[in-house]
């Protein structure tokens, strides 16, 4: 069986090289579902007829999300020995202009490049791994993301697929838990414990059965790095699933996967089948005497189902509420069985360190924090995307370089990490570098790895209570502490953005955050506060404007806020009043128009429209 | 609410006796089988999980109605998905939201009462870049507006008073 992978890596590595170097001209298309929502979907149905209009052949290959949402849809076109010159925010009427630019008249149009990627020169073109947006990535988990077609399974072959599952089968069990180890991988779902040292318990606990578990809920919103790696290489987390499953001794293997993902299961589904065919799935892989069965279970829309033991109880087919550890999933999980749980990326970087070695991984990032992260950059930059990079990375730079700052040039107000278990970062946190550590000292957490970034008109009360919204709702309901304490913090927080806050209630904002950080019985419940608590310590003066001054200085709580048509500016070309859904702004064309502020419900939709700036917010 | 005929609790049980064996691990599977064939769980399929899987139908009702995805009644012919996730709301998913829920007339998670649309918000889609994002059965419309939506729903309304 081994021979046969052998040849048929050897082989896969034949037809990249001739994908790489061919004869024929390549054009790559991010199809991923931002892509393809972007007008990828319509590009690569355009593509064919226009390419015979123009007379001209290629070879049209579908990849998965490079993380340049911001440029999608991206369209790179490859001619024979030359690197791939990229194109960004492709539309209908572009394409056939840039295939005729590049390939008839040898003049990549400047309107829409971008710039190369890969190895060597393109005339005076910038090369991209050289810009800011690019520079600063290292990538490992994303490593075939935007550059193989998630589809073919040669492509993940010839960039060293599944060397890491062959070499961990030559090796003890314990011996693929140690490399683990030496890595120093932690878990990236969140928690950022120690991966190996996850993996040594569930090996040596007992059980007749045990269970592998791939946690790919993703619910935090904000959030879409598993997703994309899930659709641009599931091969990765799949090999990282089956080196895992190998070294804790787990035959069967579950994925948890969220429902709001179709693609990333159909992609999953198409790269199992494939599995089978070079003998990495099912019985005796390579050769081992090793079996393993994956199989596949969609959510079903409960955020905190992406909590370990809420997940395993859902899988079960429970309602999906946590239970109290000890004992703890690897000794007993699913179905009362050894079970361990590791997120998408954790298992994104298995094979690469079983491929290159524990050393190499443990060369990127910190000493306390090996490695690279992934990303989700979005909220108030200019590159919204996904990105990887090493650990240690100042926020600065990913704010300002890979992000390409801030639009408009509006001043940094705070970065949000962790998702709704994490906090606010405010300015001075700029040149913090991004460690586990360092995160939890300011008061928030690592995170899966949603990154928002807010601007000056953004209110950090409001985004409190944003945050307590959402995990209000998705509160279980089985401890105290988490249903009833949320509910009136949330309601405090509503009371504040209404202006109707009271004297006293930030300190009991943070009284009760406090308690039901150390009652509740899940990390829902225990980083249910974060949001409110670090908002309140970076932004207390914000608090005490809504409270004290009825003031909203982030312009954006409705009853603290006031909008009025600035009569200088205003040319009277009423698109907001034909907007206004209550009726509120009057005037005569081509006269300065007035709001009702009796009738206006802030909606803000007056601000959105208008093209001279002439709606005020105060 | 306008009546939509469905099959008979015996009918039900075949057709999920045919596509998964009686394990409690599949309750969630089964329910998610049924709202894929009807668009929602109707008392009937319930009974016949309950059935099938030899367990109470308090404990079915328990656990779907636990879980966001699964609908109780009839869905809408188009389903409007506002995300709400952190990116799209910076960038005001929330007012689209309100706008479009008092345009249309239903809360959100509502049907109108033609049954041609439902209004639901969630808390993230996953396409953060493209934020805001507005999904309409089934595809992803990106950087959207009061505006942009109200055209889009008014443009399929319009398309199905035609047919």
């Amino acid at each position: 069986m081994t021979v046969n992978l052998d040849q048929r890596i050897q082989s896969a590595k034949e037809n990249w090289k001739a994908l790489q170097q061919g004869d024929d001209v390549r054009i790559y298309v991010g199809s991923a579902t931002c892509g393809l929502a972007a007008g990828a979907r319509g590009l690569l149905d355009q593509l064919p007829g226009a390419l015979g209009d123009l007379d001209l052949e290629a070879r049209v290959v579908p990849v998965g999300c490079i993380g340049m949402c911001f440029a999608e849809p991206l369209v790179d076109i490859q001619e024979p020995g030359k690197p791939r010159v990229s194109y960004r925010n492709v539309t209908a009427k572009a394409l056939p202009k840039i295939l005729e630019g590049q390939l008839k008249n040898g003049g990549p149009p400047e309107k829409w490049v971008f710039g190369t990627l890969g190895e060597g020169q393109y005339g005076e073109l910038g090369r991209l791994e050289e810009m800011a947006v690019l520079g600063p990535q290292f990538r490992i988990a994303l490593r075939n993301c935007g550059w193989i077609d998630p589809t073919s399974l040669d492509h993940y072959l010839a960039r060293g697929g599944y060397k890491g599952l062959q070499r961990a089968l030559d090796m003890k069990p314990e011996e693929v838990i140690q490399e683990v180890v030496d890595s120093g991988l932690r878990g990236r779902g969140g928690g950022g414990f120690p991966t190996g040292l996850k993996w040594k318990f569930c090996r040596g606990a007992k059980g007749d059965q045990k269970y592998l578990i791939c946690n790919a809920d993703e619910g935090d919103p904000g959030a879409f790095m598993d997703r994309s790696v899930l659709e641009g290489d599931p091969h990765a987390v799949l090999e990282g699933m089956a080196i895992a499953a190998y070294a804790i001794g787990a035959t069967v293997a579950y994925i948890y996967i969220r429902a709001e993902y179709p693609l990333a299961v159909q992609r999953l589904r198409h790269a199992m089948d494939q599995m089978r065919e070079i003998g990495v799935l099912g019985k005796d892989l390579l050769g081992s005497g090793f079996d393993l069965e994956i199989k596949i279970k969609e959510g079903a829309g409960a955020f905190v189902c992406g909590e370990e033991t809420a997940l395993i109880a859902s899988i079960e087919g429970q309602r999906g509420m946590p239970r109290p550890r000890p004992p703890f999933p690897a000794n007993k999980g699913l179905f009362g069985m050894p079970s361990n749980v590791n997120n998408v990326e954790t298992f994104g970087n298995v094979a690469s360190i079983l491929r290159e070695g524990a050393k190499w991984y443990a060369g990127n990032g910190t000493t306390e924090s090996p490695g690279t992260k992934t990303f989700a950059l979005t909220g108030k930059v200019n590159n919204p995307g996904l990105i990887e990079v090493p650990m240690g990375i100042t926020l600065r730079d990913v704010v300002y370089n890979v992000g390409g700052g801030i639009p408009g040039d509006r001043p940094f107000k705070a970065a949000q990490t962790g998702g709704p278990s994490g906090g606010c970062l405010p300015e001075r946190f700029l040149d913090t570098p991004i460690e586990y550590a360092t995160l939890a000292k300011a008061g928030s957490i690592m995170g899966s790895g949603g990154l928002v970034i807010m601007d000056d008109l953004t209110c950090t009360v409001d985004i409190a209570r944003y945050f307590l919204t959402f995990t209000q709702n998705e509160s279980c309901g089985k401890c105290t502490p988490c249903r009833v304490g949320t509910r009136e913090m949330l309601t405090i927080l509503e009371r504040i953005c209404d202006g109707k806050g009271k004297e006293g209630d930030i300190e009991l904002l943070e009284e009760l955050g406090e308690s039901i950080k150390k009652a509740s019985l899940c990390g829902l419940g225990q980083t249910a506060p974060n949001p409110a608590l670090t908002t309140i310590k970076y932004f207390r003066e914000e608090y005490e404007a809504h409270i004290r001054d009825h003031k909203c200085p982030g312009k954006t709580c409705k009853a603290l806020i006031k909008f009025t048509i600035d009569p200088e500016a205003c040319t009277g070309c009423r698109l907001c009043s034909r907007q206004c859904s209550v009726g509120a702004i009057t005037g005569e064309k081509k006269q300065p128009h007035v709001i009702d502020q009796d009738k206006c419900i802030q909606c803000g939709v007056c601000f959105d429209v208008c093209k001279f700036d002439s709606v005020i917010v105060e | 609410m306008a009546d939509v005929p469905t099959l008979s609790p015996d009918v039900w049980r075949k057709q999920i006796a045919g596509e998964y064996a009686s394990k409690p691990e599949y309750l969630i599977p089964i329910l998610q089988y049924i709202q894929e064939d009807a668009g929602y769980l109707p008392p009937e399929a319930m009974l016949a999980t309950a059935r099938h899987l030899r367990i109470p139908e308090s404990k079915v009702y328990g656990v779907a109605s636990f879980y966001a995805q699964f609908n109780f009644e009839p869905q809408g012919e188009h389903r409007i998905t506002i995300c709400r996730g952190t990116a799209c709301h910076v960038k005001g998913s929330g007012r689209i939201e309100s706008e479009l829920s008092s345009h249309m007339g239903v809360p959100p998670g509502g049907t109108t009462e033609d049954l041609l649309f439902t209004l639901e918000a969630v808390a993230c889609v996953g396409a953060c870049a493209l934020a805001p994002v507005v999904v309409v059965s089934g595809e992803v419309h990106a950087d959207q507006s009061v505006a942009s939506v109200k055209k889009t729903v008014d443009k399929l309304k319009k398309k199905s008073q035609k047919e």
